[in-house]
């Protein structure tokens, strides 16, 4: 039993590494979630927020494959209301802050959208 | 009522042979291209263009419509000319119709440049090769471009027989002199092309290049209705298309 210190500081030690997570997360506080930004005077989205929170991916291909493949251009929301299909022409009218909006979020998530490379974006102040 | 190998064998060969007949007497009968989707229901429109060439030289040097098509589409001018993206240009008469003898025809038409376009085929070779669908017909007839599915293979260039197709070999953006924010640019490593305009089409305006021509020299119009302008001027007037043998079934006119 001459080893007993010895024991006790390496689970120690050991512990104390694998809670790692858990004591930075209470010195630092938790992940913070994005925060991303409206500037529009509009009171709701193309569809209600909760749906465009966690399908706009989803509602952006289908606006594309409607309008390049198909020629329709005008969108019918769930509430009937109608819109243009058109990412730089209805998205970023209303969301023209594409840094503090689109980007606060996808920044956290690591997603980086390639339809910038064509799609032209709304000029911003850096 | 015995069966013997021989006869058993005999028997499933000439099965297998009747099996895989049908479809080999069809595609030599080329019905296997029919599309199912076009098929489906007759065409109501089928767009076409008339270019009148000797009202277009009545403005000399006039490039309106191109610069009409660059603007309104982003299109970058590359500084190196083996570069050049071109969706409408001037080309010399000879190299617009190889297949024509043009020696009696009025100097005044064959000596000078002459528009050129993608003829929007009714039997389109491009499509046919393209891997993705980014390029197909539409119903209307409009060979329409899905830059979204480009893989910049470049079959399709290949396949053209008018050179109307262009490849980004650099980044277009910082060649784009005025950027318009309704159209979005191409990437390098995507072929793009003319596409009858079909953005302001399907918003029932006529392509950018017709507005922008003052002469008049571009028509745009639909080949099913035979009231229409181009129907009227193909009724009173002789037109060539552009190597029409090799059976593309090209639908830009041009008016002699
Ligand atoms: C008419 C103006 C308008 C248009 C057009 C519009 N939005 Fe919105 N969007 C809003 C408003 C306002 C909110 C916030 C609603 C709220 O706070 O409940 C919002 C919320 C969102 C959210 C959720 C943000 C969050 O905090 O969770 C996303 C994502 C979004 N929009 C994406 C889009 C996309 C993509 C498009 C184009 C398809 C688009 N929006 C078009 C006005 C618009
Ligand atoms: C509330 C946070 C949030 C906002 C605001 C937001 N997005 Fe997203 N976006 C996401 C999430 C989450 C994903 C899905 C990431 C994944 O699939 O891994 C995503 C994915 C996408 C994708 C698909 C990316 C891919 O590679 O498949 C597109 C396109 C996109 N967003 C466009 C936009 C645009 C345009 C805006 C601004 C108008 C916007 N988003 C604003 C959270 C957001
Ligand atoms: C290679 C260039 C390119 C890329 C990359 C690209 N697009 Fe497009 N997109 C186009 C072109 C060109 C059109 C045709 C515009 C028209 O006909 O008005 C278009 C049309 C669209 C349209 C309908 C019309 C409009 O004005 O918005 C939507 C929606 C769209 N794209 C969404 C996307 C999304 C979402 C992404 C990223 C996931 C993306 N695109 C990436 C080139 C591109």
């Amino acid at each position: 039993m001459r080893d007993r210190g010895r024991i006790i500081t390496g689970l120690a030690v050991f512990v104390a590494v694998a809670l790692a997570p858990v004591w930075q997360a209470a010195l630092h506080g938790a992940a913070r979630r994005p925060d991303p930004k409206i500037v529009t005077t509009a009171k709701q989205c193309v569809e209600p927020t909760a749906a465009m929170r966690r399908d706009h991916m989803e509602l952006l291909n289908a606006w594309r494959d409607t309008v390049v493949r198909r020629g329709q251009r005008t969108y019918v929301a769930a509430d009937g209301k109608t819109v243009t299909m058109s990412l730089t022409g209805t998205c970023m009218k209303c969301h023209p802050n594409k840094k503090e909006f689109c980007d606060a979020c996808h920044n956290y998530l690591a997603v980086s959208p390639y339809c910038w490379e064509c799609h032209i974006e709304p000029k911003e102040k850096s | 009522m015995g069966q013997d190998r021989r006869g058993f064998l005999k028997l499933a060969g000439l099965a297998a042979v009747c099996a895989t007949a049908r479809e080999s007497l069809t595609r030599l009968a080329g019905a296997a291209e029919t599309e199912p989707r076009s098929s489906a229901k007759a065409p109501k429109v089928r767009w076409a263009m008339v270019v009148d060439p000797r009202r277009c030289l009545e403005q000399e040097s006039c490039t309106a419509c191109i610069d009409a098509c660059d603007h309104a589409h982003n299109i970058p001018a590359f500084t190196n000319p083996r570069h050049e993206v071109k969706w409408i240009w001037k080309t010399r008469f000879d190299e617009a119709f190889p297949d024509q003898d043009s020696r009696y025809i009025d100097p005044a038409l064959t000596s000078e440049p002459v528009l050129a376009l993608c003829n929007h085929c009714d039997n389109p070779p491009c499509v046919r090769v393209c891997p993705t669908q980014a390029t197909w017909k539409r119903d209307d007839g409009i060979v329409a471009m899905d830059w979204h599915r480009c893989i910049g293979c470049r079959y399709c260039m290949a396949a053209c027989p008018y050179g109307s197709r262009s490849f980004n070999w650099e980044d277009p953006r910082p060649h784009i002199a005025h950027e318009d924010p309704d159209f979005p640019t191409r990437t390098k490593g995507v072929v793009e092309k003319c596409t009858f305009c079909d953005e302001r089409i399907d918003r029932g305006e006529l392509p950018a290049c017709v507005v922008a021509c003052k002469a008049k020299a571009l028509v745009f119009g639909d080949l099913n209705d035979p009231d229409s302008e181009v129907r009227r001027l193909l009724r009173t007037r002789f037109a060539l298309r552009r190597r029409a043998g090799l059976g593309t079934q090209p639908e830009v006119f041009y008016l002699v």
